[in-house]
């Protein structure tokens, strides 16, 4: 299986601030209640973005300024909560390739991955003068370096960290790790015996 | 070399390293149900490839399944279509499945253990954040998100980058009215809802020494919510004694050697930790949250802090925000706050052990006329057991509905939900914004015996005041 080398992401970005943002958030759950991840787009962050209507609440995803935007911006411990992959993939669905914030929890970090969209840890400070510039000019293009763990948007230029092995596994077409984890079958095989997880056939 | 008990099992689990520096890490058991498991069989279908070990793979029914009306089809069409979809996928790839009809229904880790399926130094996953729950017994349990629920299908195994060990040590013993539920919830405002990122919890002490498996299992439950993606017990004899003759634990002739190897993957005594936390039992009071993160918390003397006093920006915009969606204001005591719902259930608190100790004190009192109230039991082997006590009835003499088991209030996607802006009492784990099911719904998290006290009361309430603690 070959996947895309994802060394580069960029484009146009939206802030959404908060600290501890929670997958429950980000897709409420009762739009789990479906058999594929098709369509889930639809509902990200849906109770902050619309009322109990239906309509537009105030909300960054709904200003016109930010629409087309694929690199999302957010705090710290982003996509806390519940292990639901729906999060990740409603931010896919929607248009999202990248997220930037100060810090993710674990099991979100790892589904967005596997999705081949990078997660980058940006300090505070960085964060701040990012979402300067894009409050300020929303059109400008942010551009995230994989490779060499960079940030930049306009003049802004600042380091960013990428765990080491989501960023092998990004930059090297690796992220859904199925196959090399196929590779090992044999291995497997013993191991699955030797810890008494099933007896010999 | 002395390890801890993460780094025995991790380095027996370890098949290899792949490319990307991460672990390739033996998953022994697989806990699969109806929410997170749909699109990984998809997915394994487009890969046109089998389940590699379909007896390493137990099913059920908990997050969807109708807690009050359980006859077939259920009225929501997505559940009923989500419920058959795991019956067919369990059916066609050959795994076991704990359906309503098999009388062992129920949350999934509750049933891991009640049916001896989770045991010590194993490694278990399943697609649900609250599987470290079965760390209780010594096993590294991990939440996994749906791809890797199709990685542990395919293969077994998950790709996986290795966790710090933190010790939390808990010496002494509770206070009357302080129980398992608060010192999860004190450990974490402690800690912080990011301060267990990259770790895994290893809680220890005389404390946990002295709990029960259940209690164990609470506090294990919630590391989660202190950001760890993992918590575990070192497995002891009460372990072994709650695992001996569960049907899924070893035969009477493989008994002796299980519990040795069981033994013999608890941390040693010398071992190290990357980080050591110190917590004297005294110290933790009846806790309850006030905010929208679990770490926004306090003892039940609390007052809802002021956002001008932090200095950090974002920290005082987090309680501002918190403040707004709970409708409470800086200053104000939580004792008193008035409640619109009670709920008693979830995989943290819905065990026969909770339902007894609250029974113990509501007998003999009446839920607050404006206050609606559910009991709802983790498994139906729970409540058969609670049945068969006569517990059932203490609770609705009381006034709450006792309920089938099921997830029910813990979030949204059953009938079970908050309406509105009703503000809820619950013995479950999270308290984010819309989480039991309304958009602008309040949770307060809180033990079992303090949703009791806050139902008769209609209002926040210390247990201790309103029933009688002895002091033994
Ligand atoms: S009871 Fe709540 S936390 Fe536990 S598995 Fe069900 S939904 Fe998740």
């Amino acid at each position: 299986m070959s996947l895309e080398k994802i060394k580069k992401v960029s484009g146009r970005s939206v802030y959404v601030p908060g600290n501890d943002i929670d997958t429950d958030r980000i897709i409420p759950a009762r739009f789990m209640k479906c058999v594929t991840f098709d369509g889930l787009g639809e509902y990200l962050f849906y109770d902050v973005r619309k009322d109990s209507e239906g309509n537009d609440k105030e909300h960054p995803l709904n200003e016109p300024r930010f629409f087309g935007a694929s690199v999302l911006i957010s705090n710290a411990n982003f996509g806390c909560g519940s292990s639901r992959e729906h999060a990740p993939q409603a931010l896919y669905r929607y248009g999202f390739r990248a997220v930037i914030a100060e810090s993710f929890a674990e099991i979100f970090f790892g589904n967005c991955c596997a999705l081949g969209m990078p997660c980058v840890l940006a300090t505070q400070e960085s964060i701040k003068a990012l979402t300067e510039i894009i409050n300020a000019a929303p059109k400008t293009e942010v551009s995230i370096d994989v490779v060499n763990s960079e940030v930049c948007a306009g003049d802004l230029k600042f380091p960013v960290e990428i765990p080491v092995g989501a960023k092998e596994a990004l930059t090297n077409g690796r992220w859904d790790p199925i196959a090399e984890l196929q590779e090992a079958e044999d291995s497997i095989d013993d191991l699955v015996i030797q810890l008494g997880y099933l007896k010999k056939s | 070399m002395a390890k801890n008990l993460f780094q025995k099992v991790w380095d027996a689990h370890a098949v290899r390293d792949l490319s990307n520096g991460q672990t390739q890490l033996l998953i022994g058991t697989h806990l699969i149900h109806e929410v997170t498991s749909p699109q990984a069989f998809g997915m394994l279908r487009d890969l046109g490839v089998k389940v590699k070990y379909p007896e390493r793979t137990f099913a059920t029914v908990d997050h969807i399944v109708p807690t009050d009306q359980r006859e077939q089809p259920f009225s929501d069409p997505l559940a009923d279509a989500m419920i058959k979809e795991l019956a067919k996928n369990a059916e066609e790839f050959g795994i076991t499945y704990f359906d309503l009809s098999t009388g062992k229904q129920g949350i999934v880790h509750v049933v891991g253990p009640e049916q001896g399926i989770t045991q010590p130094g194993t490694t278990i996953a399943c697609g649900d954040s609250h599987t470290a729950t079965h760390g209780a017994f010594g096993a590294i349990a991990f939440g996994i998100g749906t791809t890797q629920v199709r990685d542990v299908l395919a293969t077994q195994t998950i790709a996986l980058g290795k966790l710090k060990v933190r010790r939390v040590n808990v010496e002494g013993s509770l206070r009357p009215g302080v129980y398992a539920k608060d010192v999860a919830l004190h450990i974490i405002t402690l800690l912080g809802a990011k301060g267990g990122i990259g770790y895994a919890y290893e809680y220890g002490g005389s404390l946990f020494d002295s709990f029960s498996m259940e209690e164990r299992m609470t506090v294990c439950n919630m590391a989660i919510e202190g950001g760890a993606r993992c918590g575990y017990v070192n497995p002891d004899q009460k372990t072994f004694d709650y695992l001996k003759g569960r049907p899924y634990a070893p035969s009477d002739n493989e008994w002796e050697s299980a519990v040795d190897g069981w033994k013999s993957i608890a941390s040693d005594p010398d071992c190290e930790y990357d980080d050591i936390v110190n917590i004297r039992a005294e110290d933790i009071a009846p806790t309850v949250t006030w905010g929208v993160s679990p770490d926004q918390g306090f003892s039940i003397e609390g007052k809802v802090p002021d956002p001008m006093e932090q200095t950090d920006e974002n920290e005082r915009l987090s309680i501002q925000e918190a403040i707004d969606y709970m409708k409470l204001e800086s200053g104000q005591p939580i004792k008193g706050t008035k409640i619109d719902v009670a709920f008693l259930g979830s995989c943290t608190n819905g065990r026969l052990s909770d339902f007894r100790e609250v029974a113990k004190y509501l007998k003999g009192h009446k839920v607050s006329p404006d206050v609606k109230a559910i009991a709802v039991p983790g498994s139906q082997i729970v409540d058969a057991m609670a049945k068969q006590e006569g517990l059932d009835k203490i609770f609705s003499d009381a006034g709450f509905e006792w309920r089938a088991a099921g997830c029910s209030m813990c979030l949204a996607m059953n009938p079970d939900k908050l309406i509105g802006e009703q503000l809820c009492a619950s013995s479950s784990n999270r308290n984010f914004k819309g989480r039991q099911g309304s958009p602008t719904g309040r949770t307060i998290l809180m033990s079992p015996v303090m949703v009791a006290a806050a139902a008769v009361c209609g209002e926040v309430s210390d247990a201790r005041e309103i029933f009688q603690f002895d002091a033994g």
